[in-house]
């Protein structure tokens, strides 16, 4: 027998659980409120990889990713969850597809927004033009659905971080929140290490890998507008937070997004370390950021203050 | 063809289109009498932070001063790999290029990529993959994943790999897999010039939906995707 859960509210539990290491079905029943998930093509249906069999890989019924609606705070949202533990959480063929008819439906209604909790090494090599295609209509329709007023919010911290062409659709998104393990790239670590060697970076070197991809860093640079404490309670929160903050996508934010990249390279472009862009900002001891538990780091980022607020 | 032949031949009014360390900027005059904004990446030149800002601020520059359709040619490598552009966020300036293409062509700006080299990975869906309409031209070696790194993380052989790529598009590089999947709309013909099938394409433009996955489906290299996006968004349709 285990002990009886019945004394703790779902937030506790939430609060409790970390967004790391629970599953993508954990982390949205635990975000949204209680009751309130309905999925669709779940993974009863089977709808599984037609291309896996060709290399003798097991299939997932859900293909590695949960798309449904719910509630937040009262309110609709659409959510998609990629299963980290699944392949790496990479795109492939249905994989993708379930996200880009979640948000074909959310730029018809227009104002239902969506989460995406993006858990991915990239394009799945066994199915690599069906993922890189299924990438590339993903970030049509999430411009097309910003372009009709709905808010797409990213939220990453899970154990396959965001890399590849999972990256370049997270900076498509509205705003992003992110925890110190969420990792966002488009090469990963042994990829930049595969092709350009170990002097260019050492994907074993842990400590490298957390400061140039990491969250934090990615929070001080704006890539990511809130920083959350490694529970699932704290994304909810960030999600709630994000969704009152995002403003209406036009030509405006992308001409603000130009400048605001812009003033990155020209400010710390020619830096060589994540510390020397940290130190550049003012930080002093830039070198302990690493070490900050999360609410001596929010408040430091906050006091830093760049965001992608009205750009991006 | 080499680059400056590609180009004479797609633009014989004239065009000032400069290549300045692999990165495509200008302009070209159409038969119409209209411009054409040109941008791309060429001689297989990764596509970095330096590279992806100066393309990104070529179409903004462009917008709400010259109207008429933008090319984007494609010969890059994939995204540079390298510690810096990481470090300074890669991801987001590609993605931003990426939507400045899309929301360009979203409003009354039609894009159309030409694949005339190789392109790869992040690369690929920041340029040809961001177009409404991508056309490959004869000779293109598109590659979203190589084959030996496949073969790597796969831990099959390069000869298993080849004989399983005969039976399927689905991962194996090339044009021509890549037009079965969807993603090159059509391929065009070095016999005849660049310019009439340029003209063709403009006069007959489709409208800008995105209509790859059911081009997928219809040239078999895709069964499921249109599918499962159009079950997905019926579904959420009804479930609001």
């Amino acid at each position: 027998m285990t002990a009886p859960l019945k004394d703790i509210t779902p937030a506790e539990r939430a609060r409790g659980t970390s967004f790391y290491e629970a599953s993508a079905r954990t982390r949205l029943e635990l975000l949204l409120d209680a009751g309130s998930f309905v999925e669709f093509i779940g993974p009863e249906q089977r709808e599984v990889s037609p291309h896996l069999k060709i290399f003798d890989l097991p299939e997932q019924f859900d293909d590695g990713i949960v798309v449904g609606h719910g509630r937040l705070d009262g309110s609709p949202v659409f959510v998609a969850a990629q299963e980290g533990r699944f392949m790496g959480g990479a795109f492939g063929e249905v994989h993708g597809a379930k996200l880009t008819g979640l948000l074909r439906a959310a730029r018809q209604i227009g104002s239902i927004p969506v989460l995406i909790l993006f858990d991915t090494g990239g394009v799945r090599l066994q199915e690599a033009n069906a993922g890189e295609l299924a990438i590339a209509e993903i970030m049509r329709a999430v411009m097309e659905a910003r372009s009709a007023g709905v808010k797409v919010i990213g939220l990453i911290g899970g154990r396959s971080g965001c890399y590849g062409g999972g990256g370049l659709i997270a900076g498509c998104c509205s705003a992003l929140a992110v925890s110190e393990p969420g990792r966002i790239a488009v090469s990963g670590p042994e990829v930049i290490e595969t092709n350009r060697g170990v002097e260019e970076f050492d994907s074993r070197d842990r400590a490298l890998v957390w400061r140039t991809m990491g969250g934090k860093h990615r929070r001080l640079l704006g890539a990511a507008d809130v920083f959350a404490d490694d529970n699932v309670q704290d994304f909810r929160e960030a999600a709630l937070e994000l969704l009152g903050l995002v403003g209406p996508f036009g030509l405006d934010s992308v001409k603000a997004e130009q400048e605001r990249l812009a003033d990155r390279l020209r400010r710390f472009g020619a830096c060589e370390d994540a510390v020397d862009i940290w130190t550049a900002e003012g930080i002093a001891h830039a070198e302990t950021v690493p070490e900050l538990p999360a609410d001596q780091f929010i408040a430091l980022a906050d006091r830093i203050g760049r965001t992608s607020r009205d750009a991006r | 063809m080499t680059l400056d032949d590609i180009i004479t031949s797609l633009f014989p009014d004239g065009h000032e289109v400069r290549n300045d360390k692999g990165v495509l900027l200008g302009s070209a005059t159409l038969r119409s009498g209209d411009t054409m904004l040109v941008l791309g990446v060429a001689d297989r030149t990764a596509l970095g932070v330096d590279e992806a800002i100066r393309l990104s601020g070529h179409v903004l520059r462009s917008i709400g001063r010259d109207s008429g359709p933008i090319l984007v040619l494609v010969d890059s490598d994939s995204q540079r790999m390298s510690k810096r552009d990481e470090l300074l966020g890669l991801n987001e300036f590609l993605a931003h290029l990426a939507k400045v293409l899309i929301h360009a062509d979203m409003n009354g700006r039609p894009t159309i990529g030409l694949l005339y080299g190789h392109s790869a990975a992040g690369a690929l869906l920041a340029t040809g993959l961001a177009t409404r309409v991508l056309v490959g031209l004869p000779g293109a070696a598109p590659a979203v994943m190589d084959l030996p790194s496949m073969a790597k993380v796969t831990k099959l052989s390069m000869e298993a790999l080849e004989e399983k790529a005969k039976s399927t598009p689905v991962f194996a590089p090339g044009l021509s897999n890549l037009a079965q999947m969807g993603a090159v709309h059509m391929t065009w013909s070095h016999a005849a010039s660049l310019a009439d099938q340029l003209e063709a394409l403009l006069a007959d433009m489709p409208a800008a939906r995105d209509r790859r996955d059911a081009l997928g489906k219809a040239r078999g290299g895709r069964l499921k995707a249109a599918e499962i996006a159009e079950r997905v968004r019926d579904l959420a349709m009804q479930a609001r």
